[in-house]
């Protein structure tokens, strides 16, 4: 929505004024990949799995059994559209309630099965409607960092695109998370936050400055583990070869994770969240 | 006919009456009866005539849910970085200072320990007049340190919610406080220790969607907005106007969001009866 006419503009023009804003339209790019890219390329036997048992099935969250390099593997992931027909059918990659709901069934499954799982995050955000609300987004998302954290399996997460606050945090408590170099990840969108301190949402090149939500940034601010590279000019250029760089780091982080028990993933994941935040004592 | 008329709607009394007055009547803003303060007061700030909830600072609240106003504090000595050094129209670190010297606090949470009818529990309050009791580093780490505190010592913890959110002159710091605040929940659960978390008005954003809804019980004040997004936020997306009642606690409630709606008024005592039933 706000996405697509930010894209409009030339990337290099901004760039040169705000590095930062040249993230943030790489990471909304309409040719940059999205889960389904990733899981085509890396994933063999991808059986997806529907519903939450409760309300219905949200497609903008899409998750699946699948191999991938040698092991059994859940993948979660939010699913943004492509053209028109299928923005709308993803509902632009804004989850409801039923879509967090079904990632933790499918979490909880790969855990009673002892599988690992990957999530893939890419999303402007939770979906702020009526709807969502009456069916309880914010419950569907404490939900899940809740159990999440307590996941008895190893829990990889690369945000690949947007990383849009609440929305992707609910799929994003893992023992290891990565940025793709040109994602990025914020506590609010920069037009939003831009319409609240500057009274103006076209101010969003300074307010993704002031954000600070590149992958350079969080790793800096010790709040991810990695960044996986991109092809030159994004991902978007050449998505075979920006899937590649994903598997390399992926089944790096998995193995690193592979030799811990339940209680060592779980303690593990605890003490990288527990210090997540600095302050004057 | 009448020879004058009043061309711009209703008079605006409320501010030049309050001076007059010198802070002794008060308005409601919800049946617009005036009250006299000390009224208001003695009636835990809910309005004698039509029940509204007035806002409440921290210290009111611990005040009222505590025993005799006895409690200890603890981790108040912890206050902001300013991270990612954030300006805005005003820088935030003038903004922190601005809104300590409001409150008397580092920042948006009281942490104490004192007891509710005889019964010793953690209580962490946030504070609303704290930059909209917004949760950065700061807010986050005395929360989860309370939720620890009550799993070690074994007491019921109840937070107390009154927040628009995460803070976002903290950036993702802020937003990674609700994992780490939900995964010392987590552990709280496995532990056993009833949480009580108390929703108040306005609860929304990260808190909501957060700690705040992680309550083995979560009950709320009445008319108290509660959501994920902010109502503005829903109707720039829809494009109409949201419902009457859309958002407040009674809308939660029907919704099946919250366990109660309890009046202030009663308030201690349902959280007595209940932490009874699950400790005693």
């Amino acid at each position: 929505m706000d996405s697509d006419a930010n894209v409009a503009v030339p990337v290099e023009e901004a760039a040169e004024a705000h590095p930062a804003w040249r993230r943030v339209q790489l990471a909304r790019h309409p040719k940059r990949p999205h889960s389904l890219d990733y899981i085509q390329r890396l994933v063999t036997d991808f059986q997806e799995i529907h519903g939450d048992r409760n309300f219905g099935d949200d497609p903008a969250i899409v998750a699946g059994l699948g191999q991938f390099e040698g092991r059994a593997v859940m993948w979660v992931a939010e699913q943004k559209g492509r053209d028109t027909k299928q923005k709308l059918y993803r509902n632009f990659g804004m989850p409801k309630p039923e879509g967090y709901r079904k990632a933790l069934r499918a979490m909880q499954l790969a855990a009673k099965f002892g599988r690992p799982i990957i999530t893939l995050l890419d999303t402007p955000g939770a979906y702020p409607g009526i709807d969502a609300e009456e069916r309880g987004q914010a419950e569907a998302i404490a939900r899940n960092l809740r159990e999440m954290a307590r996941l008895p399996v190893p829990v990889v997460v690369v945000c690949i695109g947007e990383g849009g606050s609440g929305g992707a945090l609910a799929l994003g408590v893992g023992n290891t998370v990565l940025m793709l170099e040109n994602a990025v990840y914020s506590v609010i969108s920069p037009e939003s936050c831009a319409s609240i301190i500057y009274r103006d949402s076209g101010k969003a090149e300074q307010a993704a400055a002031a954000l600070r939500l590149a992958a350079e940034d969080l790793l800096s601010l010790g709040l991810i583990d990695g960044i996986v590279p991109e092809p030159p000019g994004g991902a978007q250029e050449d998505p075979a070869a920006a899937a590649e760089f994903l598997r390399g780091h992926l089944v790096l982080r998995l193995d690193e994770l592979a030799g811990m028990s339940g209680d060592q993933l779980v303690n593990h994941r605890y003490a990288k969240f527990r210090k997540m935040g600095n302050f004057f004592a | 006919m009448a020879w004058f008329k009043r061309e711009s709607g209703e008079l605006d009394t409320s501010g030049e009456k309050k001076v007059r007055t010198e802070g002794l009547w008060v308005k409601c803003e919800s049946c617009r009866q005036i009250i006299w303060k000390k009224d208001l007061e003695d009636n835990m700030n809910v309005c004698p005539k039509c029940d509204k909830h007035f806002r409440i600072d921290a210290r009111t609240r611990l005040a009222q849910l505590l025993d005799d106003n006895q409690y200890e504090t603890f981790d108040g000595n912890i206050s902001s970085t300013d991270p990612l050094k954030f300006v805005d129209l005003m820088p935030y670190s003038s903004r922190l200072k601005q809104a300590q010297k409001d409150t008397g606090l580092k920042d948006a949470i009281i942490n104490s320990q004192g007891k509710l009818l005889g019964r010793p529990v953690v209580a962490s309050v946030m504070e609303y007049a704290f930059i909209g009791g917004s949760m950065g580093a700061v807010v986050g780490e005395a929360i989860t340190r309370a939720v620890e505190r009550a799993a070690d010592t074994r007491m019921p913890l109840i937070i107390v919610s009154a927040s628009g959110g995460a803070r976002m002159m903290e950036g993702v710091i802020s937003l990674m406080q609700l994992a780490k605040i939900s995964a010392a929940l987590a552990r709280l659960d496995e532990a056993k220790v009833p949480f009580i978390s108390l929703l108040t008005d306005p609860t929304t954003g990260g808190v909501t969607a957060s700690f705040a809804m992680l309550g083995d019980l979560n009950i709320a004040e009445p008319g108290a907005l509660i959501g994920f997004a902010g109502p503005r936020v829903i109707e720039q997306t829809i494009r109409q106007k949201l419902p009457e009642g859309f958002q407040r606690s009674e809308f939660l409630l029907k919704h099946g969001m919250l366990d109660a709606v309890v009046p202030r008024l009663e308030m201690k005592a349902y959280i007595s009866t209940a932490l009874k039933f699950f400790v005693d």
